[in-house]
């Protein structure tokens, strides 16, 4: 048996909120270990929708969001590589006056986060979206926000982390985490033993397990997200679309990618297997979401869908994530369960663990997300 | 048995005769087809207006093709036949299917897939040029609808189509040009005692060979493709001979092939499970001597289970009805069963011969310039796909395609996935079976945004 590898940080879990936390704990100077079981970027962080919205959130979350915001729009450059970042815009569109109502509610709380929306009505509507069906009302557009790939993103962080010297290790299922001392010791399955004070835990759905260990059980589900795309047609619809409604199955967002092809995903989610790592897609739920994109571009109906996935999320019952400081184990962090809304944040999650791991504070208020809340 | 209901995917020669073993145990199953008609694309039927009798369109099948079609004929009273119907997903114990815009589900007691092959590709620079088929699809094209590819044309490639589209064309009055063939005649003789399995096949082979040579078409053994040149068509093909020397022949059109690969995306969706077939060198689902799959009361039969041709799919649907019959609760002889697992054995050995004699020349890959299109929907190169096995370290196809886009397009890798891996494992230095195989995904073939449940 080689001797433990030792390091000033381990990253269990190499999503993009793990590849991004030991990319920037480099940047800091901070020696890391980045332990993913598979690949890096594989599950949840590859599969997702690749939203990089901020409107709609959680408002204290916004501050996350703005951080994260302002990586992503220097990405190409922190990364070396393209994630297929485009800030074309986002529109949240609504089809009944009491979702106007609630839009434009939205706009102005949001302000006082530093977001600036604009609600689009009327022939404005019209002009500057001629493709919406007549039955849209009204929309809010978030100017600066857009989309990126998240099939690219995530391992792009874990490439860029290595290269700025962090070890990153796949293929490296974590088996156990013990205390001894004042390290912690990470026993992997056929790739190393690795000690280090702190752990991050960022693993998703998985997390919940490990962090379970600590004492620290959270209810924590996995759910599928049930996306799509058609086949490339000419570049046309420049924001990311999504629909303000409080019935969850009308619920569809799309985007349209630089080549040509539209994803979709919304309305209801599908089962998850977080035992064999495998989620699907409910082709009945896509039948669901065909009218529902139709419902909003109608020429759509033109187009051909050519693939469905899955991928698996972790959910938790208030619909925000695990992230911050353990309760109970110091030098031990969690960042995971980002209930379907984590890729937008990622860089942002990333950028302010390494923070809070290195300074011991963030600039950034987190202090909703403490694992605390679910302590009984 | 009345009350069950056996779904029955491809009305080809294994659809046909499962569902005529299900009707005898008076079972009415539901036979789904993309085709207007039934007959699969060995015994495609033309068009209805057609009059071409049946010698000229199946040449020594004609009788085997007129037996298949007449009990097709009989059975269609007795069978719920949905015509022009894609089974685009299966989930959770339902077929879902697509006839026009209207989306179906079924559930189902047991499954038969009977979804049959489609042609093996490997690319050469210029293959995605118009003028540049399938050998299958210019077999298609005299067959059901009487149009040749072009009016001089080259056929590349590997296995038994590539002499018998030959011979049709050349019977049909178009010009070959010539018959590239990349298999050795070496290659041949090693394989003739397991051809030999087969008599009567081996004689149609040589028949077809001495046919070509009565009509004075070329044929050159042992060759490597380095492209096929055009600039808005194919206008001519270049290989290198077994001497090193590089011939250049002029043609219309060109028609490629390296014999079959199973359409096995169905069963992947209905979760069965795969293993590598060192024979078909392909990822094949694993089935007992009968056609049962992993997945209970999913059976499979014919070349999309393993492609071992027209005569073993008749006997392999009967055996995966016989199967799921037994499994139904319903009696079946033991010798019925023993009858159809014996004729099926010279089946396979004859098939080892054709892969001995038209081995899949997986060693091209390596010999694919950067700049050549392995995956045609997406436009996606051996270059690209060797930077992300080298520079981005995808160590299998479904992180390749993650990475590369390569079969994320129309066709979802079915026509670039098995060259796809070749070349991602030539890049990673590994054997192809170590490269994985791509996951299925649902649709099975595009599924219309305009898409309804029908009422």
């Amino acid at each position: 048996m080689n001797a433990p590898v030792r390091n000033d940080v381990i990253v269990v879990g190499g999503g993009i909120m793990g590849a991004a936390t030991a990319f920037f704990l480099r940047k800091r100077g901070v020696s890391v270990a980045l332990l993913e079981r598979g690949l890096v970027g594989q599950q949840a962080s590859g599969v997702n929708f690749g939203n990089v919205r901020r409107q709609g959130r959680f408002l204290p979350q916004l501050p996350l969001a703005n951080r994260a915001r302002g990586i992503w729009g220097r990405l190409n450059e922190l990364l070396g590589e393209d994630a297929e970042f485009l800030p074309s815009g986002h529109i949240r569109v609504a089809f009944r006056p009491e979702d106007v109502t609630r839009l434009e509610a939205h706009v102005a709380a949001v302000r006082e986060y530093g977001l600036e929306l604009e609600m689009v009505t009327g022939n404005a509507l019209r002009a500057r979206y001629p493709y919406l069906a007549p039955g849209v009302l009204a929309a809010s557009l978030s100017p600066v926000d857009g989309h990126a790939n998240p099939r690219l993103a995530a391992p792009a962080f874990g490439r860029a982390a290595a290269r700025e010297g962090a070890l990153v290790v796949e293929n490296a299922e974590v088996l156990g985490i013990e205390k001894d001392g004042t390290d912690f010791v990470v026993e992997t399955a056929g790739a190393g033993t690795y000690r280090a004070p702190v752990v991050q835990i960022s693993a998703g759905v998985w997390g919940g397990a490990l962090s379970a260990r600590f004492g620290e059980p959270v209810p924590i589900v996995a759910k599928g997200p049930q996306m799509a795309v058609t086949e490339p047609m000419p570049y046309r619809i420049e924001p990311v679309v999504g629909v303000a409604s409080s019935i969850e199955e009308e619920g569809i967002y799309f985007r349209q990618v630089k080549r040509g092809n539209i994803v979709w995903g919304g309305g209801w989610r599908g089962p998850a297997l977080p035992d064999i790592q495998r989620a699907y897609v409910d082709p009945m739920n896509t039948l669901r979401q065909l009218p529902m994109l139709r419902r909003v571009i109608p020429a759509l109906g033109a187009l051909r869908t050519i693939r469905t996935w899955s991928g698996i999320e972790g959910y938790l019952p208030d619909d925000i994530p695990i992230m911050g400081p353990s309760g109970k184990v110091s030098g031990l962090f969690y960042a995971f369960g980002f209930c379907g809304h984590g890729f937008q944040l990622g860089p942002g999650v990333g950028d302010v663990m390494a923070e809070l791991i290195a300074t011991g504070r963030t600039t950034t208020p987190i202090a909703p997300f403490h694992i605390g809340r679910f302590a009984s | 048995m009345a009350d069950r209901t056996v779904v029955i995917v491809g009305a080809g020669p294994a659809g046909t005769r499962a569902a005529a073993r299900l009707v005898a145990a008076g079972v009415r199953p539901i036979v789904i087809d993309e085709a207007v008609a039934n007959g699969g694309q060995i015994y495609r039927r033309q068009p209805p207006q057609f009059r071409r009798p049946a010698k000229a369109l199946y040449g020594f099948e004609a009788a085997k093709a007129e037996a298949l079609h007449g009990t097709f004929e009989t059975l269609r009273p007795s069978i719920d036949y949905r015509a022009q119907t894609l089974v685009w997903h299966i989930y959770d114990g339902e077929v879902h299917t697509l006839t026009g815009n209207q989306a179906r589900r079924i559930r189902y007691d047991a499954l038969i897939l009977a979804t049959g092959a489609t042609d093996r590709i490997m690319p050469v620079p210029g293959w995605t040029l118009p003028g540049v088929y399938s050998l299958g699809g210019a077999q298609i094209a005299l067959k059901a609808q009487a149009c040749a590819i072009g009016s001089n044309v080259v056929f590349m490639g590997s296995g038994p189509l590539l002499y018998l589209v030959a011979y049709q064309y050349a019977k049909a009055g178009a010009r070959v040009a010539a018959v590239l063939d990349t298999s050795t005649l070496a290659a041949s003789i090693r394989a003739m005692p397991l051809l030999a399995a087969r008599p009567g096949m081996l004689a149609k082979g040589l028949f077809y060979t001495a046919e070509l040579h009565r009509h004075g078409v070329k044929i050159v053994r042992g060759v490597t493709p380095v492209a096929i040149e055009g600039t808005d068509e194919a206008s001519g093909v270049v290989v290198r001979d077994a001497s090193g020397g590089e011939r250049r022949i002029a043609c219309d059109a060109v028609g490629i092939g390296y014999g079959l690969r199973s359409e096995t995306q169905l069963a992947d969706l209905a979760r069965c499970e795969f293993a590598f077939d060192t024979v078909a060198q392909q990822w094949l689902p694993v089935t007992d001597a009968d056609g049962r799959a992993s997945t209970p009361f999913v059976y499979l039969a014919g070349d999309g289970a393993r492609v071992l041709g027209a005569d073993a799919a008749e006997m392999a649907g009967q055996l995966a009805a016989c199967a799921a019959l037994r499994d139904l609760g319903a009696m079946v002889s033991d010798d019925e069963i023993r009858e159809l697992r014996e004729g099926l054995a010279p089946m396979a050995r004859f098939r080892q011969g054709l892969e001995t004699a038209f081995a899949w020349p997986a060693r091209f890959a390596a010999g694919l310039p950067d700049e050549a299109v392995v995956c045609r929907c997406e436009c996606i190169t051996a270059g690209e796909l060797r930077s992300v096995a080298r520079d981005k370290g995808a160590p299998e196809v479904n992180r390749a395609k993650a990475l590369s886009r390569l079969g994320m397009g129309r066709c979802q890798g079915r026509m670039c996935g098995l060259a796809g891996a070749e070349v991602l494992a030539d890049a990673l230095g590994v054997p192809v079976a170590e490269v994985g195989r791509l996951r299925g995904q649902g649709p099975v073939k595009p599924l219309p945004v305009n898409t309804e449940m029908a009422p």
